[in-house]
């Protein structure tokens, strides 16, 4: 390819505008001054082309060159990604802090996926089969617990000229395909592809599938489904990175892209040290051998967090192709909306709502649209998923602002967080007046065959209580709690019961950070046990505040805390205390009678 | 060669614009030479063809623009650095003012820094006490860590400043300890309270001074707390010393940013705060932490005033989604007399977590914090339906959780700005409230916990 070679004009913070780059194509990656930062074009005006640098501009100055490497932004796809921690425009920060040391450096150039590690290539396919795109060449074990399916690349279908297996770096040739115009195309481990670009599919499909969390109000109240979309907005202080760790650490999903866009420096090390250390339920591995974590953390150039999300995304896609459940956490969605808003204005474009671009929309749910359940390429017809799940960082709090008004449009499921929650420490404090997902319907059948045929409606009448609970309240702010009637009453205590010992979840607990689906249930049917034998007892006459005083109580509040293998036992237990402790109320009223 | 230009074209607020010029790069610094002979210095901001648009760290008057001559230095703005640092007082632009020897620098650092790689940072988890309850107990700071203070005008947040300046301290430990002051267009009094105060307890020795003053110029403020962050990270990391950042008061460098942008006609967000506040705020903030290759820290405590006392104000709010938690100051406690008059329910510490527990602080610590916040929450509640409804209408137990608060309010909350408590007098102060309440209302803490560490009515 020609390579295009222009001088730099222009230089405003990240945005650059180059002369004579006539023959470069839009977003064509360029190298920009000596010290070969990276960019691309977005933009181009006759001769000129604008261009995002994704590195610190300074230092660079009018007449500096400009070469074009005729390629798009791309990522490269193979094993390695998985345990790897990348920028946003996927230079892997492990491999950059050995070279250069703490801080980072800029114009580094250090491929992706490391070239030097050899890995062992098991073919599945045979020489002269047909091969379609999408088809299974083969696997490697990328760490003990995933099977990296070695895939042939999209629009490379022919026939396998050769295969074998054997030990390979990512860019050794593993294989021959002949394409059907007679070209014979070689086969690496490694496959590139361009960001902005959605790989192919062949159908998409409805999500059915819950994507179980362990998290008992998005299980249970506002569950996400695998291949779905989420949104968490929240002000600061309201929990959003640890709903969104939660997700990453708890999601019954293969594989977890992990993007910290625009966010903490601490956040990211916090996943990257924790990681390592904790056990996926399912596996009984680490949980990094399931993690890739994008980081591109709000002191790092701004243009590149523009691109990081695309980056978390493609990576993603590129698991969900081999046939796997993938969940891309992006914190936060509203940073990236402020890197959009600033090239946007240094492009002088003309502003839309508060400044933000009038394609910040499209933009959005393009990226959201990424997610799906899908039948993957190739001939065997597999499926995979991925879940986008975006936290928002509403200025102020307030969710009438732009990024969040855009968000709530595209995604099914809206986790409101709330300060007011969180100052009383109820976390998560996801908001079960105003939260919602668009899930539940389709979802309620596999939940009546997978958990229990009465989940959706256990589920549905926490939220009805807790919905009644909410309008008592204002009357006894005006009134007090003595002008309700007894039954009044004994709904309160039960939303109290349900907020207390069933929504709040302690994200720090060993036992209680993660409760699976049948605990959720069991502790569900408790509460409403205690609801059913509560309400009896006061229409045979038993006073409402002994029974709201009940012992057993405190052991319904610490019901989450028992561990999983002897709950049942336990809860059993509970249970019987239950009834016992009624009957006593309920006799001793009637001897007062 | 250095070459000069005669060819300044426009000077319009803090901006200047020169043009036919070569070779400039982009973030460069410059210097402006009046005709009298002073030396003023500038930062380019925008390179467009020939023409530079520069942006002026001093005042524009007395700027002529036939006879001023510019010079382009080729690097960006510097700092020179060296231990010897500690104990003297520099200008908002790294010049030292207290009328000692001139520095002999060991070397000389961009002010902007460089982003530290994420895969590169140590988690912050080793416990600085600082002797207020309200913060070792419900918000722990710990070392690396960014916890700014939101205050409001009239408001003691220098002497909680202060305070934790004159107390904290990592217990068990013998390392060295600095601490890196910048005032940023602060008025003489307030700076003069802090520099007494270390001079008072001999900190000063151990302090580094950034001064701009109100009165100085504004657009100096832009730069003042990068020159402060720089000299930190000297002495964090290439010096291996624990330092304690103080910057006060962002919301002055906030409005500075904000006559730049305006001035340059850039499309405004929220209240005329360019839309890369955030950004900006972000390369400040998170200059702090620990990294490996380094036994240093720094700490980061960035003081703002709220405008109106409104959390969701930008400067604020932005800064809150940066840092790592947030303490605030409240009115309200203030006029109790309550010292330091910390609002409890919406200050936070999001790194406590890993900082206290038994090894750190005591085994009791976590749950009791939980069970502080939520009980002193329940009070307030209880308490606001009593203005209402009068104290007849609380259920018994919901009375004894408005005792809880007003007993919480005044022994918990305030301490005065010159007691130092131990973290086990404030764990056993907090168990001490905590039995105002009934035993079975404590649902956040351990039962093996409780039984280990309750105090019996009249004990």
């Amino acid at each position: 390819m020609e390579e295009v070679t222009g001088k730099i004009l222009k230089v405003s913070g990240p945005l650059v505008v180059a002369e004579g780059m006539r023959n470069a194509n839009m977003f064509d990656v360029v190298r920009v001054g000596e010290k070969r930062l990276i960019g691309e074009i977005i933009e181009m005006h006759g001769d000129r082309a604008s261009i995002q640098v994704y590195e610190e501009t300074a230092g660079i100055g009018r007449g500096d060159v400009v070469v074009s490497t005729g390629e798009p932004l791309s990522v490269e796809l193979g094993p390695g990604l998985i345990t790897n921690i990348y920028d946003g425009i996927q230079r892997p920060l492990e491999k950059i802090r050995e070279k250069v040391g703490s801080n980072l450096t800029r114009g580094i150039d250090e491929a992706a996926l490391d070239r030097d590690k050899v890995w062992h290539f098991e073919a599945e396919a045979n020489t002269g089969d047909i091969v379609e795109p999408g088809d299974i060449l083969g696997y490697v074990w990328e760490t003990e617990v995933i099977k990296h399916k070695v895939m042939v690349a999209p629009k490379k279908g022919g026939t396998l000229v050769s295969l074998a297996s054997g030990d390979y770096k990512v860019t050794d040739i593993i294989g021959k395909i002949k394409l059907e115009s007679g070209r014979i195309e070689n086969v690496t481990l490694m496959q590139k592809w361009p960001v902005r670009v959605s790989r192919p599919y062949k159908e998409k499909l409805p999500p059915l599938e819950p994507m179980i969390t362990g998290q008992r109000s998005i299980d249970a109240l506002f569950p996400i489904a695998k291949g779905g979309t989420a949104c968490v907005p929240g002000p600061f202080g309201s929990g959003k990175t640890v709903v969104q760790h939660q997700l990453a650490k708890w999601s019954d999903v293969d594989i977890v892209v992990y993007i910290g866009c625009g966010e903490r420096g601490n956040e990211m090390t916090d996943v990257l040290r924790e990681f390592p250390e904790l056990t996926d339920p399912r596996t009984g591995k680490s949980l990094m051998e399931r993690t890739v974590l994008i980081a591109n953390t709000s002191d790092m150039p701004v243009a590149a967090r523009e691109a990081s999300i695309y980056t978390g995304i493609t990576i993603a896609e590129y698991y969900r192709d081999m046939g796997y459940a993938v969940a891309v956490i992006a914190d936060s969605t509203s940073r990236w909306a402020e890197a959009l808003r600033e090239m946007s204005g240094r492009l002088e474009e003309m502003p839309g709502e508060e400044g933000y671009p009038a394609y910040l929309t499209s933009r959005l749910a393009g990226f959201y649209e990424r997610a799906g359940k899908v039948i993957c390429l190739g001939s065997d017809g597999r499926e995979g998923a991925l879940s986008a799940i975006g936290a928002v960082s509403p200025q102020g709090g307030d969710i009438s602002e732009p990024v969040t008004q855009a968000t709530l449009r595209i995604v099914k499921v809206f986790w409101g967080l709330d300060s007011s929650l969180a100052y009383r420490r109820h976390f998560p404090a996801i908001n079960w007046l105003n939260s919602y997902s668009l899930y539940r319907d389709r979802l309620s059948d596999w939940c009546a065959e997978n958990i229990a045929n009465d989940w959706m409606t256990l589920t549905g009448k926490c939220l009805k209580t807790l919905q009644l609970e909410s309008d008592l309240d204002e009357i006894v702010k005006l009134v007090g709690v003595d002008a309700l009637s007894a039954d009044d009453r004994m709904t309160l205590e039960v939303a109290r019961s349900i907020r207390e010992d069933f929504l709040q979840q302690y994200a720090f607990d060993d036992i209680d950070g993660y409760t699976p689906l049948d605990k959720q249930y069991a502790l569900l049917r408790l509460i409403f046990s205690y609801e059913d034998k509560a309400r009896k007892a006061i229409s045979e006459g038993a006073d409402v505040q002994t029974i709201a005083d009940l012992p057993v109580r405190e052991a319904i509040g610490r019901a989450k805390a028992i561990p999983y293998e002897n709950y049942k036992a336990e809860f059993e237990k509970i249970e019987a205390e239950l009834a016992s402790e009624i009957e006593k109320a309920v006799s001793e009223a009637q001897r007062e009678l | 060669m250095i070459r000069e230009y005669r060819t300044i074209e426009e000077v319009a607020g803090p901006l200047m614009l020169v043009k036919q010029v070569d070779g400039v790069k982009y973030d460069e610094l410059g210097e402006i030479e009046l005709p009298t002979g002073e030396v003023r210095r500038c930062r380019v901001l925008e390179v467009n063809g020939r023409d530079v648009l520069v942006q002026l760290f001093e005042s524009s008057a007395g700027l002529n623009i036939a006879e001023s001559k510019v010079r382009f230095s080729g690097h960006g703005v510097e700092l020179p650095v060296s231990q010897n640092m500690l104990g003297r007082v520099f200008n908002g632009m790294g010049e030292p003012i207290d009328g000692g020897a001139k520095l002999i620098p060991e070397k000389k650092l961009d002010i902007n820094g460089t982003p530290i790689n994420p895969a590169a940072r140590y988690y912050p988890s080793e416990f600085i006490q600082t002797g207020v309850s309200t913060i070792d107990g419900l918000n722990t700071l710990v070392r690396g860590q960014k916890l700014p203070i939101f205050s409001g005008s009239g408001l003691p947040h220098a002497n909680l400043a202060a305070q934790i300046a004159r107390q904290a301290k990592v217990r068990g430990t013998d390392s060295k300890f600095a601490v890196v002051f910048a005032a940023i267009g602060i008025t003489f009094e307030e700076a003069d309270f802090f520099i007494s105060d270390f001079k008072k307890t001999g900190a000063i020795d151990r302090t580094v001074l950034f001064i701009n003053l109100a009165s100085d110029a504004a657009i100096e403020r832009i730069s003042t707390p990068r020159m402060a962050l720089t000299a930190a990270e000297y002495l964090a990391f290439e010096c291996d010393m624990h330092v304690l950042v103080i910057l006060t008061d962002i919301t002055n460098y906030a409005e500075a940013l904000r006559e730049v942008s305006a001035a340059r006609k850039e499309v405004p967000g929220r209240r005329g705060y360019p839309g890369y506040l955030y950004t900006d705020l972000a390369t400040m903030y998170e200059r702090a932490g620990r990294k490996m290759g380094s036994e240093g820290s720094i700490t980061m405590i960035p003081i703002l005033t709220m405008p109106e006392d409104d959390k969701t104000h930008p400067i604020p709010d932005l800064t809150g989604y940066i840092t790592e938690g947030q303490i605030i100051l409240s009115r309200e406690m203030y006029r109790k007399g309550y010292m330091p008059p910390v609002d409890v329910l919406p200050s936070l510490s999001r790194l406590k977590d890993k900082g206290i527990g038994e090894g750190k602080t005591r085994e009791d610590h976590a749950g009791t914090m939980n069970q502080l916040f939520s009980s002193y929450a329940r009070g307030r509640e209880a308490k606001e339906l009593m203005v209402v409804l009068g104290e007849a209408a609380l259920t018994p137990v919901d009375r004894l959780y408005a005792k809880f608060a007003d007993a919480f309010e005044a022994e918990y909350i305030n301490q005065g700005f010159y007691e130092n408590r131990s973290i086990e007098e404030t764990l056993d102060l907090g168990w001490r409230l905590l039995s105002i309440l009934p035993k079975s209302e404590m649902k956040r803490i351990k039962p093996e916990i409780i039984e280990k560490y309750w105090v019996k009515k009249g004990e």
